[in-house]
């Protein structure tokens, strides 16, 4: 796609806007913090901001192409030629490891604030490049950026009031949940508030349908596969898995212990603590592997499937054009390749044609010998393995059965991002692979 | 008297409403409990309990969203017909020729909203820590729910007939062709064999039961329609009730003990 200079033309309305909206919602900040909280150093600082907005705003809306802000192009190839699905995992996963360790740094309104500006912004000049908007645009893609910044707002709640309450109870005091104890009656405060969310939300909603038209593409035609072809956004997650499981894991046997495990997660966690109120230190096992599961294996894996996965499913930078041309070299290999033929330089084991059934399968056995060892290892003795040294506590309080359900599930969660680290490393393909009974794992 | 005086005081409103205005306290606590909408809610709460950075009100939220996409959802199927012949051209007329041609927009907005908000509902739910006993089913109860929002969307998805659509069901079903032995290129489903007949084939496999037939067709059309427009929000709708009636049950919103 060259044809930016009338690309521009068409977005340079909506980046006026946006910039504009930037502008009044930093000069609205701008008072609070000069007035309500008594800090004229920061209502100064986002009064500039919010005049550079003002600048920016009218660049985009000058009706000059050349002058629509955007990042420059070396800073866009150099985003690109560095994105890949590695570095996306290892930086989402890094990004969110800050957050959590430094949150009491990260939850002062101040940084939070400074933050959402910053997305904000690269967003706006991320706008202005013709692959990143055409992406980003797609109606359905829309609700995903809304998510992201929802997701972040209201991570930034919680965590900022688990803070408080972390440091509360340190001191030996009650979490500041227990301090609005009275009652009051649910009319009117309640129902009011009730009333006032269904307007706000119908507004929206309103809007919303007014000024996105909801995507209708050609008539069907089950002949014209295109490419890519995505299953609705919510269910991208699962689709990247298919890079690493083979379908019959990736999308049935992964998502059903989803459901199964968030099921069984309120007979698994047997602590009493951080019930009815906003807390990580008094539970930060379970947190913790909320969290992994919800950002690192569900949200992020959604965003790279919607925004970074083009034709053939290959990965696009977010200033990439998606050229359905992009070769990508797949050079896997499976386990059993792996160790007969690389390590022991022998060939496959093969059963001598017309054997028995019996020797077939004890063959296969033997062919997949490493992989099943592996395997049994890791769902079989790890599990007691770890009853007896780092989850010794967790054994002893939860019981034999509870103990391997949680234990069971958490492995079968870890598959997933060690499978991405073996294929990242080894270029590890199977760990089994039994085509004779389409078994690959 | 003020004709809101006399409306207050006329028959015709004093059987509809079995109390008077709630203007005072005795009131304000009747109305809660003879009032049939109403009578789901308690009649006072913990301040807590309703402070928005709390509750974020997602869960109220995503029942206003059920009820918008059951409002628009049934405006909808006045309009609309699950063939071949006329889905994709109904989509397009409720486009082009319906006056306030938004009703889609809200529907599909709506429905994408519905699946961001249940799931920051069940985000808020774990962060406070609102599942441990004794409101352990209700999770559980809230994780089906989950799971029927996002089956009502995946349904609804195939329903505009458009490119989109059915690939992106064929996408998502072809995952079912997959499902161990029950699926005709799961793994072990070469076992499920009598007399060395097979009895697992595209045309009796899970994916085949899930589509009512070998690819997304006219059959799948129906079969999704009936799904999205009956069974599932009928499921649905009684498992809110008994989710809404469980949070009362449990001892109302969680809070510190």
């Amino acid at each position: 796609m060259h044809s930016n200079g009338l690309f521009l033309k068409d977005v340079a309305g909506f980046l006026g806007l946006y910039y504009t909206g930037l502008a009044i919602m930093n000069a609205i900040a701008a008072i609070v913090f000069w007035q309500k909280t008594k800090q004229p150093g920061w209502a100064a600082v986002w009064s500039v901001f919010s005049v550079v907005m003002l600048v920016l705003a009218s660049l985009a809306l000058a009706g000059t192409a050349e002058l629509v802000p955007s990042l420059p192009m070396s800073a866009r190839k150099l985003v690109n030629t560095l994105s890949g699905p590695v570095l996306y995992t290892l930086g989402t996963t890094a990004l969110l490891t800050v957050l959590f360790i430094f949150r009491k740094f990260f939850v002062q309104p101040m940084v939070a604030w400074t933050i959402l500006n910053g997305m904000l912004l690269v967003m706006g000049l991320s706008m202005a490049d013709e692959n990143f908007s055409s992406i980003v645009m797609k109606a359905d893609n829309v609700p995903i950026v809304g998510l992201v910044f929802l997701l972040a707002f209201f991570t930034w709640l919680a965590t900022s009031q688990a803070v408080v309450n972390d440091e509360r109870i340190k001191q030996g005091l009650p979490p500041m949940e227990k301090l609005a104890d009275e009652k009051v009656l649910v009319w009117p405060d309640l129902v009011y508030t009730e009333l006032i969310c269904m307007v706000a939300v119908s507004a929206f909603l309103l809007l919303w349908a007014i000024f996105l038209q909801a995507p209708l593409e050609e008539p069907a035609s089950s002949v014209k596969t295109p490419n890519p072809s995505k299953a609705p956004w919510y269910f991208l997650g699962l689709q990247e898995m298919l890079v690493y499981f083979d379908p019959w894991y990736a999308g049935v046997v992964l998502p059903s212990l989803v459901v199964f495990g968030l099921m069984a997660l309120p007979y698994l966690d047997f602590n009493k603590k951080g019930n009815g109120y906003y807390s990580i230190e008094e539970r930060k096992f379970s947190y913790l592997v909320y969290q992994f599961g919800f950002f690192e294996l569900w949200i992020t894996l959604i965003i790279l499937g919607t925004f970074l996965r083009g034709p053939n499913w290959n990965f696009f930078g977010p200033f990439e054009y998606w050229s359905p041309y992009k070769v990508e070299v797949l050079n896997n290999f499976d386990l059993p390749q792996m160790f007969w033929v690389t390590l022991l330089d022998r060939p496959l084991p093969v059963a001598s044609a017309g054997s028995s059934g019996l020797v077939q399968a004890g063959t296969i056995l033997l062919r997949e010998a490493p992989g099943l060892v592996l395997m049994g290892i890791y769902l079989v003795v790890l599990p007691p393995l770890l009853a007896v040294t780092i989850f010794r506590k967790f054994y002893a309080q939860m019981g034999f059965i509870r103990y391997m359900v949680m234990s069971n599930l958490m492995l079968l969660m870890l598959t997933l991002p060690l499978k991405m680290i073996l294929r990242w490393t080894v270029n590890l393909k199977y760990i089994v692979s039994i085509p004779e009974i389409s078994l690959n794992f | 008297m003020a004709i809101g005086e006399i409306i207050r005081t006329s028959q015709i409103w004093k059987s509809i409403f079995r109390h008077p205005m709630p203007l005072d306290r005795r009131n304000r606590i009747v109305v809660m409990l003879t009032n049939f909408f109403l009578h789901l809610h308690p009649v006072s709460i913990k301040k807590q309990g309703i402070a928005l950075s709390f509750t974020w009100c997602m869960g109220g939220v995503t029942f206003f969203l059920f009820l918008v996409e059951t409002v628009t959802g049934v405006l909808l199927m006045f309009y609309y017909r699950p063939t071949l012949e006329w889905a994709y051209n109904d989509i397009l007329a409720l486009r082009d020729v319906t006056s306030l041609g938004i009703l889609r927009e809200l529907h599909r907005w709506g429905a994408h909203a519905m699946v961001i908000t249940t799931w920051l509902h069940m985000y808020r739910v774990f962060l406070t820590g609102s599942y441990k006993p004794p409101r352990e089913f209700n999770w559980v109860i809230g994780v089906i729910l989950l799971l029927l929002t996002l089956l009502l969307s995946f349904t609804g998805y195939l329903l505009p007939w458009d490119q989109l659509a059915i690939w992106a069901i064929t996408v998502g079903s072809n995952m079912a062709r997959a499902t161990p032995i029950l699926g005709y290129e799961g793994p072990g489903q070469q076992l499920l064999t009598i007399g060395g007949i097979d009895m697992i084939t595209d045309g009796s496999d899970a994916r085949f039961g899930l589509l009512g037939a070998r690819f997304v067709g006219e059959e799948t059309l129906n079969r999704f329609y009936v799904l999205h427009c009956i069974a599932i929000p009928l499921a649905a709708a009684l498992l809110l009730a008994i989710h809404f009636w469980r949070v009362r049950k449990d001892g109302g919103i969680s809070g510190p003990l």
